[in-house]
């Protein structure tokens, strides 16, 4: 039999029928559901007369529109509210295989609890109304984020109407300096490639540095496949993926477990197996990283100054940097470690999970937050999170340096609750985006790993935090 | 779903690259549990000068008269010209809700995000892809003409200036290109096929019983 890419197999065995263009039918395991973009979804199946084709395939929670603060107040913002009521009303009229509402000790960000709960297994297709569902291809799963539309397609049919990707590799050899991150691998690789580099393909992060990897930081990796235009990203299944999900609650019980392991085990490109686009990187050479613009490919390291527009002699990106420079309100050539910040986020589907909040813990532990910084923030991933903190009493170290230590949910990623910054705000922010006003009216995102965003929040502005350990 | 046959509209340049789902419809109107009224919030952050909220009557909000839509001879463009990459960032398919909610039929551009272009064709709206060359002309020449109209022809896969001095063919997925001529809605399709959906599942939870 010809090698197949990890792609190539995760594709093939959820083709439920082909049509002669290329266009396949192609099944879907497993249903994130949220507050955002189902509404509109489950109103189409109700027009239509149509029931959910496997109520057992879907998980839901309430992630994007939840408060940080005050749960005992419940949702201030009336709009927000009827968003998650509504939810709550859909699952309780069509079911779920588990729904994790607002309030709920295991609510959280859809992406945190769909692998901390053990519901995103390896070899399974999963897909979500929101495009960072790429996150969970850290498990060698096949997931993508789709529209409204496609939402209500899975839901009334279990499957959807798509075409292959291209596939392409990129391998990372070597071992990331101490203090280097994920974050910081895959932001540098989004600015060697473009947010547009892995337009129409499947990513499959591989090599030595990969390998080496928690799955907490394979799914920062996969989560910002996304930023590089690539509709998902994957990692090959190993011993790392394995001892993860032993013991979650939706993980095989015992009588299946070797079974599954088996079939698992069998989910890694075969070698020699054909990429149609391939990258390689050096791991050695990655440096903490921090976006100066409005896109996640405008990123440069620590060590490294603002671009000057003066220098690019392609018009387009000229204008680009000179356009993203305003809005940042940075002026070209200041050394990054000369850019102050008034505000901090820690947290997102990127970086909120409990290996995140040790990492920068273990930055801010024994300091202070400066005094210029107007607020620091951390908001875990999922109430699980959020509970283990507590018990390696994480959040006494936050809270003895001056962050705040909220609820979980999205929060200020995306701002839809009340967290959000102010026009002309500069954050340091953990998250995924950095587009105008993503956090916020007129707000300033730097995008950084978690250890990066704790040594800003200590310094009041950026510094290479290798210099803090 | 609206059949897209042949169209003929008023284009409108929107001359940048990468615009993001974000600005296209800014987060704070994503709120609604309905499909339809995001068209006056489209591009809001660029369109307006005061800060957009759900809720505001359109009627008492101050426009931006530097932004094209804003400008009376773009005023009820049906196709919009834009740069690489248009609509990338989210999954949200209310960018495209948004897009056609204003009165935009097609888009033309040499590239868009991937998630999104695939969520235009679900809502009746057509986004072409032509040569960047193409598309430098075309902002040109709306440039230098008031009142500069195309003609799609979905079915040829043309793109045509009313006189015909100009036609640029494009490509276009046949399957994707059938439901739209049609107006047909993906999921009565895929249910024709129901009875395969059941065998490839029965035989798939039989083998791997934990995906149940
Ligand atoms: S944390 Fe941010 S990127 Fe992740 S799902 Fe929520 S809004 Fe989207």
């Amino acid at each position: 039999m010809s090698t197949r890419t990890l792609y190539d197999k995760l594709w093939e065995s959820h083709i439920v029928r082909e049509e002669g263009d290329g266009t396949a039918l192609i099944y879907v395991d497993r249903h994130l559901v949220h507050e955002v973009t189902s509404p509109q979804a489950y109103e189409g199946l109700r027009l239509a007369g149509r029931k959910p084709w496997r109520v057992g395939s879907i998980v839901a929670t309430a992630d994007h529109n939840t408060p940080t603060t005050h749960w005992d107040e419940g949702i201030r913002d009336p709009i927000s509210r009827t968003q998650v009521e509504t939810l709550d009303a859909n699952i309780a009229a069509f079911g779920a295989k588990a729904y994790f509402p607002f309030r709920d000790r295991r609510q959280g960000i859809v992406h945190v609890i769909g692998p901390e709960s053990g519901a995103t297994l390896p070899g399974m297709t999963v897909v979500c109304g929101d495009s960072h569902t790429s996150t969970h291809g850290a498990f060698a799963a096949l997931a993508f984020g789709i529209g409204t539309s496609e939402v209500e397609h899975v839901l009334a049919t279990q499957c959807l109407l798509m075409k292959k990707s291209k596939s392409m590799l990129i391998r990372v050899d070597g071992t990331l300096p101490h203090g280097v991150t994920a974050k910081d691998l895959v932001l540098s690789i989004i600015g060697r490639i473009g947010t547009a580099g892995g337009t129409g393909h499947a990513i499959e992060f591989a090599g030595e540095a990969v390998r080496a990897l928690s799955m907490e930081s394979r799914m920062t990796m996969c989560n910002m496949a996304i930023e590089a235009g690539a509709r998902a990203g994957m990692v090959a299944v190993d011993d790392t993926t394995i001892d993860y999900l032993k013991g979650r609650p939706f993980a095989p019980p015992a009588d299946t477990w070797q079974r599954a392991v088996e079939r698992w085990r069998t989910l890694a490109s075969d070698p020699g197996a054909k990429f149609d686009t391939t990258h390689v990187f050096d791991a050695s050479t990655i440096r903490p990283q921090v976006t100066w613009g409005t896109s996640p490919e405008m990123v440069v390291s620590i060590e490294d100054r603002v671009p000057d527009p003066d220098r690019e002699r392609n018009a387009e990106r000229r204008e680009g940097i000179a356009r993203a420079l305003e809005y940042m309100g940075l002026t070209p050539n200041v050394p990054v470690t000369d850019i102050r910040i008034d505000k901090v986020f820690i947290g997102s589907c990127t970086n909120s999970r409990i290996e995140d909040l040790r990492e920068a813990a273990g930055v801010v532990r024994g300091r202070r937050v400066a005094g210029s910084v107007k607020l620091a923030m951390v908001v875990p991933g999922s109430g699980l999170v959020k509970a283990q903190a507590e018990a390696e009493g994480l959040d006494r170290t936050f809270r003895d340096a001056g962050f705040e230590w909220r609820e979980p949910g999205c929060s200020m990623c995306l701002a839809m609750n009340d967290d959000r910054l102010e026009p002309g705000e500069r954050c340091a922010s953990t998250s995924n985006r950095n587009f105008e006003g993503r956090q916020g009216a007129g707000g300033r995102t730097h995008l950084v790993s978690p250890s990066m965003a704790a040594a800003a929040a200590i310094a009041g502005h950026f510094v290479d935090v290798r210099r803090l350990y | 779903m609206q059949p897209f046959r042949v169209h003929t509209g008023l284009v409108a340049p929107l001359d940048r690259a990468n615009v993001d789902t974000d600005a296209i419809i800014p987060k704070q109107f994503l709120k609604s549990i309905k499909r339809s009224g995001f068209g006056p919030n489209l591009f809001d952050a660029w369109r307006y000068t005061d800060r957009g909220e759900p809720g505001m009557d359109p009627a008492t909000r101050r426009p931006n008269p530097d932004f094209v839509l804003n400008q009376a001879r773009y005023r009820g463009a049906s196709i919009l010209l834009a740069r690489q990459n248009f609509g990338c960032g989210s999954s949200r398919e209310h960018a495209p809700w948004a897009l056609a909610d204003f009165g935009f039929r097609a888009l033309i551009a040499p590239s868009y995000a991937d998630i999104f272009f695939n969520n235009c064709f679900k809502n009746g709206l057509l986004p072409i892809v032509l040569a960047e060359r193409e598309v430098d002309r075309l902002f040109a020449d709306v440039a230098v003409f008031p009142g500069y109209t195309l003609t799609i022809d979905l079915e040829r896969q043309s793109v045509a200036t009313a006189d015909g001095s100009l036609t640029y063919g494009f490509e276009v997925d046949p399957f994707r290109k059938r439901c739209l001529l049609n107006g047909w809605d993906d999921i009565g399709l895929t249910l024709q096929h129901a009875d395969e959906i059941r065998t490839f599942e029965a035989r798939r939870l039989h083998d791997q019983p934990w995906l149940a």
